[in-house]
């Protein structure tokens, strides 16, 4: 039935779930704005970080040491990427497109090669889940509060604007003596460490990790930062400080995965939700580049 | 200060577009010399500056900066020792980021970027003085992003971020030459103080043979990767636009040709 109290009792948990993908479209961010690379492996280690999550809750590891593990193997991931990439020449897209493709094989390893390990929240100890959402939105706002934190932080260190500089312009980058290739590397793993993070959070909510659980990931983050930027552009029409931009990025998963609510509220046959996500995210990146005349 | 040994560049080797850009050129500087090199369009000028560089590797020969052997370094290494404007006003900044945080990563070239604040308050100060020094206008707008403003205020700012922290070797690739003849003039202007003032070793590539001439203590001209005219000292002094294209074309043999030119 189509009634109003339905679509209402679903968005408690559509927020708890939008702010996960928030949190992997902050990883995104790291990528796709800050180092201005299309990186595609996020399809893959999203899962990645669900499988390492999952497989070591359920051996009975703490939820918080399965999550810095996830993280440290999203690092690694995303080391990968940027290797390939800047060692061997290869473009980022495609450097990308050949880890998230290995680690198919890599997240079956990683689950014992079954496609989908349960992690029931009743037998293991986990730090989130979508029995409890007021508590879900909770863990998920301090971790949205937290990463966005240390990303401010960190791209005000040398660091860190040494990344964006080599982002926004590699000429400059290596005239100033900044070791480009490393950065780039940085970039990718930090990235990837998030998504994986998302990843393994994301699994403990749904109760389960599953082979494809990063399918389009990279377009439900492209979806969250363009969302948030709109959003942020209408409020702080005369631009806003970094880390207002990163609470956007969060906002603009949560909106993301709201609007995929309503979309589901009204029939629309799910299978055609990927159709309707891609057609939205192609129109807000196209929209800019015709404001601009060009 | 630089010494640059029998260098030798070929481009596309094996093709049909292959093209000998550097042909064994030798060249050594005095510390403090500031050279000015002209030559015709394709006569390997960025070329000779992109090998000091390091923008990729010398087929042949070598350079030593300081007498330290750089043949091998890569680019970000030797941005120890080099400051570098580019002709694009575009290249030398990132558009995205503060005129603060610009000088702020100018200001570390060469030093190891750790995890401690990319700008200290104090060096805010600094910047302010020193972009009031330069009068482009823009001591108070340190918050600015680089991208909004023009090209001649970008190329005055890649110049005082080259040379933020002394570099051994100054290297301007027709750094005026996108600008109008006004700001050309006026960045022509703030090269000469920048250079005066921190006596640096510089080497300008310029289109314009009276900028060539009425700047520097030392004049080259290059032709087909090679160096034809090396002026100095009081011959330097006496120079003309007339005797230097004469002299050229007994050199070359060939008439002067460069689409840009500016020749009176
Ligand atoms: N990266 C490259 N790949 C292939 N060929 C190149 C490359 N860079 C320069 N060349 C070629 O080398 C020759 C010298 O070019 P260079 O850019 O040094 O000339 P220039 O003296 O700076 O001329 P201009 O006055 O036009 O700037 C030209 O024939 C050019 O086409
Ligand atoms: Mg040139």
């Amino acid at each position: 039935m189509i009634t109003i109290q339905n679509l209402i009792a679903r968005i408690p948990g559509g927020i708890a779930q939008g702010i996960i993908w928030g949190l992997m479209a902050l990883g995104v961010y790291i990528t796709f704005r800050v180092l201005k690379e299309s990186d595609l492996t996020v399809d893959g280690s999203f899962a990645t970080g669900g499988a390492t999550a999952v497989v070591l809750i359920t051996k009975g590891v703490n939820p918080w040491i399965a999550m810095a593990i996830a993280f440290v193997v999203g690092i690694i991931v995303g080391c990968c990427t940027g290797l390939i990439h800047t060692k061997l020449k290869i473009p980022a897209i495609l450097s990308g497109i050949l880890v998230q493709f290995a680690l198919y094989s890599i997240n079956l390893h990683i689950m014992g090669m079954v496609a989908n390990v349960s992690c029931n929240p009743t037998k293991n100890n986990v730090i989130i889940t979508m029995r409890n959402i007021p508590g879900a939105i909770l863990v998920g706002a301090v971790f949205a509060a937290l990463l966005i934190g240390v990303m401010y932080w960190y791209f005000g260190t040398e660091q860190g604007s040494a990344i964006r500089a080599t982002g926004n312009n590699n000429h400059m980058a290596l005239a100033q003596g900044i070791n480009v290739n490393n950065m780039k590397v940085i970039g990718f793993a930090l990235g990837n460490g998030l998504v994986a993070l998302a990843g393994g959070l994301m699994a403990q909510y749904q109760g389960f990790s599953d082979i494809n659980m990063g399918r389009g990931a990279i377009v439900i983050g492209l979806a969250a930062i363009i969302i948030g930027e709109v959003l942020a552009e209408v409020i702080f029409p005369k631009g806003t400080n970094f880390a207002v931009r990163l609470l956007f990025v969060i906002i603009g998963g949560i909106v993301y995965y709201l609007i995929m609510i309503v979309v589901l509220w009204l029939r629309v046959d799910s299978n055609d939700l990927k159709l309707a996500t891609a057609i939205i995210v192609m129109l807000a990146l196209a929209i800019p580049n015709f404001r601009k005349g060009e | 200060m630089l010494r640059i040994e029998n260098i030798k560049k070929t481009f596309n080797p094996g093709t049909i577009n292959e093209k000998m850009a550097l042909d064994g050129v030798d060249l050594n500087l005095e510390d403090g010399e500031f050279v000015t090199v002209i030559g015709s369009n394709g006569a390997g000028k960025s070329t000779l500056l992109n090998a000091i560089a390091g923008v990729w590797l010398v087929d042949e020969g070598k350079i030593f900066i300081d007498n330290v052997d750089v043949t091998k370094l890569s680019e970000y290494k030797r941005a120890v020792y080099i400051g570098r404007v580019f002709q694009d006003p575009m290249m030398g900044t990132a558009a995205d980021m503060w005129i603060e945080e610009n000088l702020a990563l100018a200001h570390r070239r060469g030093q190891r970027r750790g995890l401690t604040p990319g700008i200290l308050p104090e060096e805010r100060e600094t910047y302010k003085l020193l972009l009031k020094e330069f009068d482009l206008g823009l001591e108070d707008r340190l918050s600015t992003k680089v991208g909004l403003l023009s090209g001649g205020q970008r190329q005055a700012l890649t110049l005082i971020m080259a040379t933020l922290q002394s570099p051994k070797l100054l290297l301007l690739d027709e750094h005026t030459a996108a600008l109008d003849p006004k700001t050309a003039a006026k960045v022509l202007e703030v090269t000469d103080k920048i250079v005066e003032k921190s006596h640096l070793t510089t080497f300008m590539v310029t289109h314009n043979m009276k900028d060539a001439i009425s700047h520097g203590t030392r004049l080259l001209m290059l032709n087909n990767g090679k160096i034809i005219l090396d002026i100095k000292g009081e011959e330097k002094k006496k120079l003309t636009v007339e005797k230097l294209l004469e002299k050229f074309e007994q050199a070359s043999g060939e008439e002067f040709t460069n689409d840009a030119a500016i020749l009176g």
